[in-house]
């Protein structure tokens, strides 16, 4: 039996620092630096372990026994840190808190639930292509598009007021940004932080939200005590927290895989059905979720080193699902080839409760543009933005063309 | 072999009362669990039967069962009784749960007999929970009574009631006057379950939850070679046992995504326009697998000789 080393001297120690501001516009270098260095890594400037090889995130994400998710899926650690708000239920409870709310979104999010939507979203995907074609065909997809469509039809869908979408989104930056350190990036999100925060826990009130949503469905949940009345509302909130970048951001990313790669647009409009590969194809190339911290339940051997109890893992989601062991080419865009497996939902018992809800949202959106669009090409350099956690857009200027 | 469990090891745990450990051939994780859930087994005598999982969760390459030996006439219990070897590997679906456990302030359990496995982790979960719990345990008699050892030593909330010692028990008395904090989960034969229902008749209706003991027998339970009908192309693929109809999918060209492949997350959804699936996932509730027009292609197979997918 070989001995392990222990401890963070024991692994390659980085020097590079995720959230500095050169990174999270292009995290390339750092995600590159950390996989190609080695199995695991230790990051100097935050004390926390790194790592970015496929098989060695997919283990962690795999064993929710000893990488737990409890003390936070940021950088905070909450065994040492007060969380800056009540902890996500249930993205951020173990076993056994864990399991009665993630069974009710599981059903409440299911397929039957799914396929009863598909026809009015497909309606308003249709809609809205047809709105911004007739406008000329010239958009900011990031606005009219990628943040458009979800913010639509998914408050909808969880019984919101058709008011302030546009918060939605800015609640959503901020959250993921909270999961970085408190940074200039936290500190500017963070100045609506009271208000934002106050308006999303009255959304989440039962009394708020139409009896026909997502979000009444979990209060009746509560009603049946399959999760209890405090948990209800922080449920809810997980929808408004992880159902709405994420997804933006998704589909700005598979509109900017298109714009770019005008081949794999015709085939997509040759053969539709590739909507939904295409789709997780662009989440796996682009990762919008690219940053997941897990946390050692007790001390633990991962990748051939001894972890102590309460360490914090951050799993780069981006560089696994770029990971040339697993991946072939894997920084090109293609319908060839077969997604399945990546990380960028997770995976395991923790894997996005909302997967399918987002692959339907891009399918069908993704089907619209593709019955009317004959090409859809970059208008102008579009910009990128900044998030701690999030791989994100901020315009993406691209000509429609009928 | 796919969606299979080898059997790692057999244990008598009660007269007439069998523990069978459970584990991935070729030691990969399995899917997940939570306390209630069972597993579907197939027997090679062509029997589905249902086996609520009574083993550690926090072991993710076990899952262990404990098996009353039940003179059925049908013979499910009887052969792996008698014939069920350490190494043998046997098909399955699941896990599911139709007797999920909620939070509660307090837990009041109610097992009779071999109603006591699905009781077990839960009983583990509310003491990791840190909840006030009691268990009432109905047997004929100790020695038919498995896990009494591990209960008792969890501490003096277990009431063993071993019917040769003190008769029937009294339910009503143990459960004593509505708590609005506590919920009750009860699992075991009829007359129980039916006592349990009447002494609770005053609690609020979410209290009382209960499993009963089913016999959920499906006519055709082996893995068979089936043919697989894609409509949109008309081909026609021969699903073999030890193939996923994914695999099968995949050496014909056929792209579906997948995630977990362990009939788990869903993504690999397939319709079914003919036929009827045999679903092995954990994904489907009660409604959908009886409609019978999906399935999850990465561990389902058929019950009829082929199967028409939209494809
Ligand atoms: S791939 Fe997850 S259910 Fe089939």
């Amino acid at each position: 039996m070989t001995t392990l080393r222990s401890d963070a001297a024991a692994v390659p120690s980085i020097d590079l620092d995720p959230y500095a501001p050169e990174h999270l516009v292009d995290r390339t270098a750092f995600l590159t630096a950390v996989r190609e260095t080695a199995p695991l890594v230790h990051l100097g400037a935050h004390d926390v372990f790194a790592t970015g090889r496929f098989d060695v995130v997919r283990e962690v994400l795999a064993n929710w026994q000893q990488f737990q998710v409890g003390a936070g899926v940021g950088l905070a650690n909450f065994h040492t840190e007060v969380p800056w708000r009540p902890p996500a239920t249930p993205t951020e409870a173990d076993p056994p808190a864990h399991d009665a709310p993630r069974r009710v979104l599981t059903d409440v999010l299911g397929a039957r639930t799914l396929r009863r939507l598909r026809e009015t979203w497909q309606a308003e995907a249709d809609e809205l292509v047809d709105r911004v074609l007739a406008g000329g065909g010239e958009v900011d997809a990031m606005a009219d598009l990628a943040s458009a469509f979800p913010l639509k039809v998914f408050p909808d869908a969880v019984g919101l007021p058709p008011d302030r979408r546009d918060d939605l989104l800015a609640y959503g930056d901020l959250v993921f940004n909270a999961f970085g350190p408190r940074n200039a990036l936290f500190e500017r999100s963070a100045a609506r932080l009271g208000e934002l925060s106050g308006w999303i826990t009255s959304l989440c009130a039962r009394e708020n939200l139409d009896p026909a949503g997502f979000g009444a469905q979990i209060w009746a949940a509560s009603d049946r005590e399959d999760i209890t009345a405090e948990q209800a509302p922080l449920v809810v909130r997980s929808l408004l927290s992880a159902g709405i970048d994420t997804t933006v951001h998704g589909i700005a990313w598979i509109l900017h895989a298109f714009a770019t790669h005008p081949e794999e647009w015709d085939r997509l409009r040759a053969a539709p059905e590739l909507a939904r590969r295409a789709f997780d194809e662009a989440v796996r190339w682009a990762s919008p979720l690219q940053v997941v911290f897990h946390t050692t339940a007790e001390p633990v051997e991962l990748a051939g080193v001894r972890l102590g109890k309460h360490r914090k893992i951050m799993l780069l989601l981006g560089a696994a699902n770029h990971d040339p062991r697993r991946w072939e080419d894997p920084g090109r865009f293609t319908l060839d080839r077969d997604p399945s497996g990546h990380l960028g939902f997770g995976m395991g018992l923790h894997q996005c409760v909302g997967q399918h809800v987002a692959r339907m949202e891009a399918e069908v959106l993704l089907t619209a543009l593709a019955r009317r669009v004959r090409r859809l090409e970059p208008a102008a350099p579009p910009r990128r933005g900044v998030n701690n956690t999030l791989q994100v857009w901020e315009t993406l200027p691209l000509r429609l063309t009928k | 072999m796919t969606g299979a469990l080898r059997v790692v090891a057999r244990c008598q745990v009660a007269d007439d009362v069998l523990a069978v450990t459970l584990a991935d051939p070729h030691g990969d994780r399995l899917p997940p669990w939570t306390p209630g859930a069972h597993l579907d087994l197939l027997l090679p005598t062509g029997l589905v039967r249902q086996y609520s999982l009574c083993g550690d969760r926090w072991d993710g390459h076990h899952y262990r069962i404990a098996v009353l030996r039940v003179i059925d006439g049908r013979g499910g219990s009887a052969w792996i009784h008698d014939h069920l070897r350490e190494g043998d590997v046997l098909p399955f679906g699941g896990p599911r749960n139709h007797f999920p456990m909620a939070p509660s302030t307090r837990y009041l359990f109610v097992a009779g007999g071999i109603g006591i496995t699905p009781l077990l982790p839960m009983i583990d979960q509310a003491v990791r929970s840190e909840r006030p719990w009691r268990l009432l345990y109905g047997g004929r008699r100790r020695t038919s009574m498995a896990f009494l050892d591990r209960l008792e030593a969890l501490g003096g909330q277990v009431e063993v009631a071993a019917q040769d010692e003190v008769g029937v028990p009294d339910v009503a008395a143990w459960l004593g006057a509505p708590d609005p904090g506590a919920t009750v989960y009860g699992c075991g034969p009829a007359g129980l379950l039916d006592a349990t229902a009447a002494a609770c008749a005053q609690w609020r209706p979410q209290a009382l939850r209960t499993e009963r003991f089913v016999a959920e027998v499906q006519d055709r339970a082996e893995d068979h070679p089936f043919t697989v009908v894609l409509r949109r192309s008309g081909t026609r693929l021969r699903i073999d046992p030890g193939t996923s109809v994914l695999d099968g999918l995949r050496d014909a060209g056929v792209a579906v995504l997948t995630s977990c492949r362990q009939g788990t997350c869903g993504t690999c959804e397939v319709a079914v326009l003919d036929g009827l699936p045999d679903h092995r996932d954990s994904v489907l509730d009660a409604v959908d697998r009886e409609a019978g027009d999906s399935m999850m292609v990465c561990v389902s197979r058929a019950r009829t000789d082929s199967l028409t997918l939209d494809l």
